[in-house]
């Protein structure tokens, strides 16, 4: 009988303990919901209406707001799905096709099909709508239509095959057709619930998100977001700091140390960004500098030379304190399956660069760099006031160049005056910028590459191509963004960027790494290199208890 | 007791004045390197025995170019007060003077001239300047053009002064001894305007200094890699904490120091004037 009793009493502590403990497990291994997360915008959001985004604030706005038919990880860089099941390109690259999820609703309770994608492919394809987003989509010169097929399928048809299209998708948020509300029934985690102009905006969990985590509990688990808009990034860190705000997307390398020197743990570095930072040669025939100049400007030789004497290792390193890498050429190698691994960063060669430049006739005299009519080697290089890594940059540049007996001067010019000398008056000789590369595709520099495009910086709208590698430059990336198979287009672009090696149009210097902070009290965080940095995975980030308690 | 006082801090405020010019000037013998060099391996570095203020951001010495940024601010901030106090004795001086149609018309143009956004059109004028000019014409530049575009403030008060001087017991006595026009106004008005000149242009010399640094916070100033004052007061932009690195303070304790020091120069006369 005591037997008994005492083995029952063992049994029931040995289940006791088995409850408690598993609880403790269940507690600590499953996120914790609520709580509200702070970060900061760099300015104020230009506008709420997901299709006419342009601007970063905005950007930020509509990733946590919007729901989007596909997404592209940013971890992987992989297209995965979101509002739609599945996708199907046609072998003309002129139509795709999306099967839609089946059951989820608008924010404000609106159901969702294939009506509201239709819908946002009209508006969005608007001419007088002027979204940017829109623009991506225009691949000819007729107009793009939409075919419901069903409540859950619906096909969209362009004039002209778009390579790379589906990815597109991760841009356009899906708007309502039948809520009365438009902009602010959403189909993301989150919706705007407050704004207050120049101060903050305010996100509330959309309760109506269609996506569940692995225990079947609805995302988002934060109950809301507070961004608050503050443009000075000394106030930023000091808040950050303080514990006023959890995030930090994009840190300067100057904070990333500090931070990494008091607080390790919160400093992110992801490495390599798309991002690069450039400098080229004025090109233009109508330019109003001297012909001799031109002809420096215009030869393969001075300026494969003039990358060749930059000491890229020692950019990376004094200016960016080691957060960045020489760039190689108009794709980062972060970019996993566009960037051409045959290539690599120029490495810093004097004395080749003033063999190359002897080839052309230069000739050094008392330590100073002349052409063979006799000129000085002397040019200037233009940048924007203000930003201080590219203004080190040049000074750095200013220094390697004098090596050579090149005397440059730097000049930093307010950044009106800079756009409006570098691409209308082409009043400059050498400039220094860098180019934001948010888009994968190289669809997205097609505006860069084409000999006739604005943006072609170094000779742009050209009637028809000056040099024999722009011409063909300009069939390789027509010839990439008109078929739909990733292997041929790889291997166009791939060819693009040796011809852009070997000819240095754009003398690329580094890429940036993507630098970020993130605060101990936010649980689930894992910045990557692709914007949005840090909140990419924003549905799944909680807080922890203390923080859930005092907000 | 008080002018004894005065007198003494005026002399101290001399003996800083003309120490920082001295050394400034023997900039070429007391800086341990060129105020370009690079020292690419130790960029941000604190004071050590080869640099007594660190390194820059691109590992340049921090003493060497407080030395040569010094003697650049300091010589042509007073080139440029120099242009200005000029243009505003011909401007304000002669309106007073002259009276009348002349004064209204004097002091309408000041009062345009000095409510327009200065910085703004500083911007524009650098940006309409030519790009390639060396550091050194961009120095002489930038100083020339804030010599010419600060006369309006001084003009204002000296056209004052020369009108009240206009009806004067020693002009009337003057004119009826038959003294007129330029003569008039060289011999005997402008001498009296002189401690009103004084007074403006030591005034304007740390004006232009605060000027070019600001403008060289914008990174409109004076080129690279010629320092200046505003180019070292940039450094401190993003300096959080003073305690971190104290040294990179230095470029503005000595701007406090000099400023104070022009300040302290002025006689009560001049303060008043």
């Amino acid at each position: 009988m005591n037997m008994n009793m005492t083995g029952r009493r063992a049994f029931l502590r040995f289940l006791l303990c088995v409850v408690l403990v598993s609880l403790a497990l269940t507690s600590s291994a499953f996120p914790q919901s609520g709580g509200e997360l702070r970060f900061c915008l760099r300015g104020e959001p230009k506008t709420f209406d997901p299709l006419l985004v342009d601007d970063d604030s905005s950007l930020s706005i509509r990733y946590l707001t919007g729901g989007v038919l596909v997404r592209a990880n940013r971890k992987t860089q992989d297209l995965e799905p979101e509002l739609a099941e599945s996708w199907k390109v046609s072998k003309d690259g002129k139509q795709i096709t999306f099967k839609l999820r089946r059951g989820i609703t608008f924010s404000d309770g609106s159901p969702f099909s294939s009506e509201d994608v239709a819908f946002t492919m009209q508006r969005l394809m608007d001419p007088a709508l002027h979204s940017s987003t829109g623009d991506a989509f225009r691949s000819g010169g007729g107009a793009v239509s939409t075919k419901i097929i069903a409540p859950d399928q619906v096909a969209i048809i362009f004039p002209a095959p778009l390579a790379g299209l589906e990815r597109l998708f991760d841009q356009v948020a899906i708007m309502s057709t039948h809520s009365p509300k438009k902009e602010a029934a959403v189909l993301g985690p989150f919706l705007v619930a407050e704004y207050k102009a120049g101060s903050s905006v305010l996100l509330r969990r959309n309760p109506n998100y269609w996506k569940k985590d692995s225990q079947g509990r609805r995302l988002p688990y934060l109950d809301s977001i507070r961004l608050d808009i503050q443009s000075n990034r000394d106030v930023e860190m000091l808040r950050f700091k303080r514990g006023e705000l959890d995030l930090i997307n994009v840190l300067d390398s100057d904070y990333f140390d500090r931070l990494a020197a008091s607080s390790p743990g919160l400093a992110h570095d992801a490495g390599a960004s798309l991002d690069s930072d450039f400098m080229w040669f004025n090109q233009v025939g109508s330019a109003p500098i001297p012909e001799y100049k031109r002809a420096w400007f215009r030869s393969t030789n001075f300026r494969r030379a003039i990358s060749q004497a930059i000491n890229r290792d020692d950019l990376s390193r004094v200016v960016f304190n080691g957060h960045a890498q020489p760039a190689v050429g108009p794709v980062s190698p972060a970019n996993k399956f566009w960037f051409n691994s045959r290539l690599k960063a120029e490495s810093y060669r004097p004395d080749s660069a003033l063999k190359r430049l002897q080839a052309d006739g230069f000739h050094l005299k008392n330590g100073a760099l002349f052409d063979k009519g006799g000129n000085a080697v002397e040019f200037s290089i233009v940048t924007n006031a203000g930003n201080k890594p590219r203004e080190r940059m040049a000074v750095m540049v200013q220094e390697d160049l004098g090596k050579l007996g090149i005397k440059v001067n730097v000049v930093t010019l307010d950044f009106p005056s800079l756009i409006e000398r570098i691409s209308q008056k082409f009043n400059y000789e050498a400039a220094m910028l860098g180019f934001r590369n948010v888009d994968l595709d190289p669809n997205g520099q097609m505006n860069i590459w084409l000999s006739s495009a604005e943006n072609h910086a170094w000779n742009p709208q050209q009637k028809s191509p000056e040099t024999t590698w722009e011409a063909e430059v300009d069939r390789l990336m027509r010839a990439q963004a008109s078929t739909a198979d990733p292997k041929k287009r790889k291997e166009s672009f791939d060819r693009v960027q040796e011809i852009a090696s070997e000819q240095a149009p754009f003398i690329y210097l580094v890429n940036q790494n993507a630098l970020s902070a993130v605060s101990s009290a936010v649980e689930g965080a894992n910045p990557g290199i692709l914007s949005p940095q840090t909140f990419w995975n924003a549905e799944r980030l909680t807080l922890n208890a203390s923080t859930r308690a005092s907000r | 007791m008080q002018h004894e006082r005065m007198n003494a801090a005026r002399k101290l405020a001399c003996v800083v004045v003309v120490a920082v010019c001295a050394v400034s000037l023997g900039a070429n013998w007391l800086a341990p390197a060129g105020y370009s060099k690079q020292f690419r391996e130790a960029p941000s570095a604190p004071p050590s025995h080869q640099h007594l203020l660190g390194t820059d951001e691109v590992g340049r010495d921090r003493f060497a170019r407080v030395l040569y940024g010094t003697r650049i601010s300091l010589l042509l901030a007073p080139a440029a007060a120099l242009v200005s106090t000029v243009l505003a004795a011909l401007v304000g001086g002669l309106a007073g003077y002259l009276g009348g149609i002349w004064l209204r018309l004097a002091r309408g143009f000041t009062d345009l001239f000095l409510s327009l956004p200065w910085l703004f059109l500083l911007i524009t004028v650098r940006a309409l300047l030519p790009l390639n000019v060396s550091p050194l014409v961009s120095v002489l530049i930038t100083f020339l053009i804030l010599g010419l575009l600060g006369w309006a403030a001084s003009a204002r008060v000296l056209s004052t002064s020369a009108d009240a001087m206009r009806n004067s017991d020693f002009v009337l006595q003057a004119r009826a001894s038959g003294l007129h026009g330029p003569r008039l106004f060289l011999v005997h008005v402008l001498p009296n305007l002189k401690p009103v000149l004084y007074a403006q242009f030591w005034i304007s010399i740390p004006v232009f200094i605060l000027s070019e640094a600001n403008l060289g916070i914008l990174g409109l100033g004076v080129a690279e890699p010629l320092p200046s004052w505003g180019s070292l007061l940039r450094e401190l932009e993003g300096l959080i904490s003073f305690r971190e690195e104290p040294w990179r303070l230095v470029p503005l304790l000595l701007l406090i120091v000099v400023m104070t020091s022009f300040q302290m120069l002025l006689t009560n006369e001049e303060v008043t004037a």
